[in-house]
């Protein structure tokens, strides 16, 4: 069987054994969309007074934003940790698999289970709030998605080799994510911002994400949608991650 | 093949100043059941860890199945089994779908229900791992070592925690696999383990071979030296020729020729018409073997390997 066989095989037990593990099943769906349940009642009406624009057409691209980023970033850092330091990564490295093969089929399996939160929030937003899904901007909206969560992936895997044992990853992985995703326009609105925390939200990955995403729901965008400042940005995330990733991630476990 | 399975001359570790591994050679041959037995931290994870490609060493030369295991090649990695000393596997997947899992890495594996009859899982066949008790997931460590049907097979303290019944079916185990033509190295702190397991046997402390052999002539045990311990009435005393010694309430004799002292002094004793109370003959034990080579002058400083 070829190494990249191996990967998809990999995919599929990681798929079986992702769906029996009821705590991360329900954190990474339940989670969003009962977020986007309680934002939509909470502002509901606030539409920044912008005819034309209301509560669920913000917050549909946003929660698919920290959809996404919970199944890529949050769930890798976690699991690959816990992994880590459960001893399953050793094992699988004194085996014939190459370590190549058996991440990667930890990451497709994450962007698979991004993808599927894609479609059923924005399915969740048309059908409950009748917010449009952008067809017509289809090839920039899985350009954005791919780029982010190839991004969140790899900050996943970093973190993961920076986090000190698994007990401490939920708590550090959390305390990164939430802080950034309230500056980024993706739990809250920020219309008017202080300037230092709106510079400090357009240094993280998240705030572009999120940007791009906002413009490709937007119903008053015109053109492709394909906001390339906002990629380029969160690509450039994605290489330092990566290189970070390289250097830091270990297969022994951390006691 | 009259290549050695194991060839290991010189070899170092250090972590810091700290000389883990300080210079060992060993030589396992194939089919053989080999035993490194040694307290906590005198290097025998360390060593093993090193044959695995786990770690790298400090100094020497070593040849597993004809590789080097430091660079980690993947035909290296498809001849060997291992059991880690502790190791997690994924718990939401059942015993079956992880012996495949793990088998699926191998151009060979070994029949998935084979494999887990090996180990006496059938009726635990598609329960999730989780589920399972402690003893029950230590066969399936062995069951996904085993997956990929590895020439030869690491074993690193594969009974630490079990209970007596426990244990004696992981002997069982290992004695089933030997049969099979494995060869297998296997790393305990437990004599008796070594004992009943190893076609031989080295002790390690501090870093150290310090005894290598079969488990009978380990330690010396193959010298004819033998004890006579009894005891006499207390208004009988015992001929100088005997050269007795006092242990407690009883008396000792050393000896190369136990049947001819023991014809002596029997024939003494009846002479005498005393009786000999308690008498016994002792062969030194494994266990004085390995606690006179182990001794605390030997004992490391506290190594977190």
């Amino acid at each position: 069987m070829s190494d990249l066989r191996l990967a998809l095989r990999q995919v599929g037990y990681e798929n079986r054994a992702f769906w029996r593990n009821p705590a991360a099943a329900f954190f990474t769906f339940a989670f969003p969309l009962i977020f986007m349940v309680i934002f939509n009642v909470i502002f509901s009406g606030t539409g920044g007074g912008e005819p034309g624009f209301t509560a669920a057409d913000f917050f549909t691209p946003a929660i698919i934003v920290f959809a996404v980023i919970t199944a890529t970033f949050t769930n890798l850092a976690m699991m690959v940790t816990t992994a880590r330091d459960a001893g399953i990564l050793k094992r699988v490295r004194g085996t014939p698999l190459p370590g190549w093969a058996y991440l990667l089929g930890r990451i497709l399996h994450a962007v698979l289970v991004a993808y599927l939160l894609v479609v059923i929030v924005a399915a969740f937003g048309a059908i409950l709030y009748d917010v449009r899904f952008p067809w017509d901007r289809l090839p920039a909206l899985i350009l954005t998605l791919s780029v982010a969560a190839a991004t969140f992936c790899a900050l996943g895997l970093a973190l993961s080799g920076l986090i000190p044992n698994a007990d401490a990853a939920p708590a550090v992985t959390n305390g990164i994510i939430f802080p950034i995703l309230f500056i980024s326009n993706v739990f809250i609105r920020m219309d008017n911002p202080p300037a230092w925390m709106a510079t400090l939200s357009s240094v993280f990955p998240v705030r572009h994400f999120a940007d791009a995403m906002a413009l490709l729901y937007d119903p008053r965008t015109t053109g492709s949608g394909l906001s390339g400042s906002d990629l380029a940005i969160m690509a450039a995330w994605g290489v330092g991650a990566l290189l970070v990733a390289i250097r830091t991630f270990s297969w022994e476990p951390r006691h | 093949m009259t290549e050695a399975a194991v060839q290991v001359s010189d070899l170092r570790k250090s972590y810091g100043t700290l000389e883990a591994v300080a210079g060992i050679d060993l030589s396992v041959a194939r089919g053989e059941v080999f035993a490194l037995l040694g307290p906590n931290g005198a290097g025998k994870t360390t060593t093993v860890e090193i044959l695995e490609g786990h770690r790298h060493r400090s100094g020497g030369e070593v040849s597993v199945l004809g590789h080097d295991p430091a660079r980690g090649e993947r035909e290296f990695r498809q001849r060997i089994g291992i059991v880690l000393q502790s190791t997690g596997v994924e718990p939401y997947l059942t015993v079956a779908e992880s012996v495949s899992l793990y088998g699926g890495y191998y151009p060979h594996p070994r029949s998935v229900d084979e494999v887990i009859e090996l180990v006496g899982l059938t009726e635990q066949r598609d329960r999730r791992i989780g589920k399972l008790s402690g003893g029950q997931r230590r066969r399936v460590d062995l069951a996904i070592a085993l997956a990929g049907d590895p020439e030869l097979l690491f074993l690193d303290e594969p009974t630490t925690g079990f209970d007596p019944a426990a244990r004696r079916q992981a002997w069982e185990m290992v004695r089933g696999l030997a049969t099979l033509g494995k060869t297998i190295f296997l790393t305990t702190h437990f004599m008796d383990e070594a004992q009943a397991l190893a076609d031989r046997v080295a002790i390690i402390a501090a870093g150290r071979i310090v005894a290598e052999g079969t488990p009978e002539s380990l330690g010396g045990r193959a010298d004819p030296v033998t004890r006579l311990r009894f005891s006499v009435p207390a208004d009988v005393t015992l001929p100088e020729r005997f050269g007795a010694t006092r242990v407690g309430a009883a008396l000792e004799l050393t000896t190369a020729e136990p049947t001819r002292l023991l014809h002596d002094l029997t024939g003494w004793a009846i002479g005498e018409g005393i009786e000999l109370e308690g008498l016994e003959a002792i062969r030194p034990s494994l266990e004085d073997a390995y606690l006179r080579l182990t001794g605390p002058d030997l004992a490391p400083e506290e190594e977190g390997a």
